[in-house]
């Protein structure tokens, strides 16, 4: 295998997540250079490998899901049925000789397998554990089971997410992946602690609590002032005109945040409608008051106009405007192909497959290669992490254990 | 608890994981702020740099008690800046640049949210600073990115949000036909950036042992964002229809408010219906099958909303969930606060401030074994200028008052 380059070069984690939020934060400590072997088994397969919450069912063999791929870009994958005693020892083996452990099964499940962080630390004692779950490993529901829309919904997220005349808006599968970089993002703290002190420990990941803390003004400002947060669709507590506005084409938007009263006066000299001009829209407060004529007569305006059009007519001018982007207008968006955000990796069964690069521009951090097909680093784990002789290896096979 | 009591500074017994890492805060609003308070609150002494005068702006957007503006009573300030110090300094001033610089020594990690250039501009770009000091690292976070034809573009969440692609296909575009889509409440995109820029800046932290050098990380709020949907933008990056099927049924109404059924094992589809009792509608051979479960998802809701218009939703909540079925109900911000699980694992906890007094922060979602979360109240706006100019810069009393008549600090 080759070395491992990157700010965590030499860090290994034994990955026991699946899903979605666990394997997007073992795929950001990937990224980052450390060796993630995945701890997956035919006996319970990764459900990223065969289906999919928002998509259904994949229809396709368990290493061609290309969700599973851009969530485990770079991993190595073992197969070990923990059902088998002889297969928890094989883990154990592998933590011994690892820094970080993952998992995000329910609170419990790894300690009746006496693979939990009690059992863990006895084969490392200095290991980094974090466990991820849907409220949490402590507190009356830890039990509780749950997917990205539980999290949006439990959170608080969901409530004040949409337009205000429509049901709450759970969001999407990002809600997991927040999850995973929030898990990311705890586990280089822990090592920075282990750097300085030698002292591992277990890190307790509540997935509801991720969003509730990516809101947390919301809670400060209830306390303070006693009013429950609502949603408010695209529109502004303060900012007027503030919203997404028709361009020419069906469906397509551009939307437009004017901050200032300076950002006002360029707004109305791009679009110069006279009826801009009216005494209603002198003020920010004013300006909200009567927000739907407004945007109204901002809308005569862009609806004759491309988004790009009319965001760089705005930007030019100092308004903030932006296109409303789809997935699809993102890929062949001319400032996302400026920033190369596109890698390509050579997929045993998918071939090749464009895949987003790491969030951030830094020295070291990359996609390391294509997701692996179950059990292919079978050998490389067994054989020259664990030590283990090719006619071990087979018998573990003949026994189901490596599985 | 008083403040300074809480303030880790001051309390050197409650060691965070990240005791010992400095890091000084150029930021605003929510994205810069938030990724150096996740800092903070680990134990990394953060000093916030904010302009004379009116400070960060997210000090005058509230929501503020009793709807009064006060630049020390934003809601939204106060839960961005917890574990910080503040000072004051104009950094378009020379005198101001050279302080700035004198700050930098001995500092780890600089999170800066300018324009791409405008700290060139003044003289303290990364190269500039990185050839004082080597070991920095750089944490800048634009909207856009440092790059690109669009990196000067102003945004606001609005536009942040909407730029990243999370409203399609699945990020739920309005029910209504012809309507825009929605943008997450709260400044969900920002803090996205923030948290992304935190985690890259530790793997530079970590990074620097096995290089000796700091580096710049040039991190785009877009980018940060279209990262979380990589499952759906990379597909589009591949095929331009790649989600033939409909998204999930989506929310049902109880009878005092909505909730969500996800059943994406067949034993969770098996524990609503032991749940709902066995309906007979249940039995009928599409709704055996979950692809057709799926295809018909608003019918299959519209039956669940049936049984639940009688029931309350953590009613359904719980016993779903006893059957293993992953349900949760829609929770305001106010049921969150009352909620007996963030009650029993104490998320929320009482901070207290000079002008607010005791007021409720969230703390954070990691509980970590050994190393406790160490948040403290936030700093008043200019708090910590004679502890820092004085005390560690050593100007005199009388350099404090000119700095401050000269509107530096």
């Amino acid at each position: 295998m080759a070395e491992r380059t990157g700010p965590l070069a030499g860090i290994r984690v034994a990955d026991f997540t699946w899903a979605w939020a666990g394997p997007q934060g073992s795929l950001l400590l990937s990224m980052l250079g450390a060796e993630v072997v995945k701890i997956e088994s035919q006996a319970r397969l990764d459900h990223a490998r065969v289906h999919s919450l928002t998509a259904g069912s994949l229809d396709c063999g368990i290493d061609e899901s290309p969700i599973f791929n851009d969530l485990n870009l770079g991993k190595r994958s073992v197969t070990l049925n923990l059902r088998k005693p002889e297969a928890r020892d094989l883990v154990r083996q592998l933590v011994a000789k690892s820094d970080v452990a993952l998992q995000n099964m329910r609170p419990g499940v790894l300690d009746r397998l006496d693979l939990g962080y009690e059992d863990l630390r006895e084969a490392r004692p200095d290991l980094i554990m974090l466990s991820s779950s849907a409220v949490g490993a402590t507190g009356p529901e830890r039990s509780y089971a749950g997917y990205a829309p539980t999290f949006a919904c439990l959170s608080g997220i969901a409530d004040i997410s949409g337009h205000p005349d429509e049901p709450p808006n759970p969001l999407s599968g990002s809600v997991d992946l927040r999850v995973g970089t929030a898990a990311a993002f705890a586990v280089l703290a822990a090592l920075i602690h282990r750097r300085r002190t030698g002292e591992g420990q277990h890190i307790d990941l509540s997935s509801t609590e991720v969003m509730s803390a990516m809101m947390g003004e919301a809670f400060v400002g209830y306390g303070l002032t006693g009013r429950v947060p609502q949603r408010i669709g695209n529109r502004d507590t303060a900012m007027a005109p503030h919203g997404c506005y028709r361009c020419r084409a069906e469906g397509e938007w551009v939307s437009i945040a004017v901050a200032s009263d300076r950002e006002w006066q360029s707004l109305r000299s791009v679009v110069a409608d006279p009826d801009l001009d009216h005494e209603d829209f002198a003020t920010e407060a004013s300006r909200r008051a009567h927000q739907e004529r407004l945007d109204a007569i901002v809308e005569r305006w862009t609806s004759g106009r491309t988004p790009a059009e009319a965001v760089d007519a705005l930007q030019n001018a100092g308004v903030a405007a932006g296109i409303v982007h789809s997935g699809l207008s993102l890929s062949r968006d001319p400032h996302v192909l400026a920033r190369d955000l596109f890698d390509t990796v050579e997929h045993p069964m998918l071939g090749e497959t464009r895949v987003l690069r790491p969030p951030w521009r830094m020295e070291g951090a990359k996609v390391s290669g294509p997701a692996p097909t179950l059990g292919q680093h079978n050998e490389y784990v067994l054989k020259e992490i664990l030590g283990l002789e090719a006619s071990e290896i087979e018998a573990l096979v003949a026994s189901e254990v490596v599985y | 608890m008083s403040a300074s009591e809480s303030r880790v500074t001051d309390s050197p017994t409650r060691r965070g994981a990240l005791t010992g890492l400095s890091v000084l805060e150029l930021g605003e609003m929510v994205a810069a702020p938030y990724c150096a308070k996740l800092l903070g609150d680990l134990g990394a002494d953060v000093l916030k740099v904010e302009s004379p005068g009116a400070g960060d702006p997210a000090r005058l957007r509230g929501p503020f008690p009793d709807d009064r503006p006060h630049p020390e009573r934003s809601a939204l300030f106060l839960y961005l800046n917890t574990s910080k110090r503040s000072i004051t300094l104009d950094l378009e001033s020379e005198n101001g640049r050279s302080i700035f610089e004198r700050l930098l020594e001995g500092i780890d990690v600089l999170v800066e949210d300018r324009a791409p250039g405008a700290l060139a501009d003044l003289g303290l770009g990364y190269d500039a600073l990185a050839a004082r000091n080597p070991g920095l690292i750089v944490t800048s976070i634009t909207p856009f990115g440092q790059t690109g034809p669009n990196r000067l573009h102003r945004s606001q969440h609005l536009n942040l949000y909407h730029s990243a692609g999370h409203t399609s296909p699945f990020g739920a575009p309005s029910s209504v036909a012809g309507r825009a889509p929605s943008k997450a409440g709260s400044y969900l995109g920002e803090y996205d950036a923030g948290l992304t820029a935190g985690l890259g800046t530790l793997a530079a932290v970590l990074g620097r042992e096995l290089t000796g050098r700091g580096q710049h990380l040039d991190v785009s709020k877009q980018e940060a964002m279209m990262c979380l949907e990589r499952v759906t933008i990379g597909r589009y990056a591949n095929e331009p229809d790649p989600f033939g099927g409909r998204p999930p049924g989506g929310l049902v109404r109880a009878k005092d408010g909505y909730f969500i059924v996800t059943t994406l094992e067949p034993h969770q589809w098996e524990g609503m219906l032991d749940t709902m009792g066995r309906p007979a509608w249940a039995e009928a051979e599409w709704c055996r099958d979950p692809a057709e479960r799926r295809e018909r998802g608003e019918e299959v809701n519209r039956r669940i909303g049936e049984w639940a218009a009688g029931l309350t939703r953590d009613e359904i909540y719980h016993r779903a969930q006893a059957n293993g079925t992953p349900v949760a109900p829609v929770r305001s911000v106010a049921d969150v606060m009352e909620w007996g699980q963030t009650r029993d694992r104490e998320f929320f906890r009482e901070l207290d401030h000079p002008e607010v007094g005791r007021h409720i922060q969230p703390t954070a979602p990691y509980r970590f074994s050994e190393t406790p979360w160490v948040g403290g109240a936030p700093p008043l706006l200019g708090e910590h200028n004679r502890a820092v100019y004085v005390e560690e810069l050593g100007y005199s009393e009388r350099d404090l008052a000119r700095l401050s008549d000269a509107g530096i600090i």
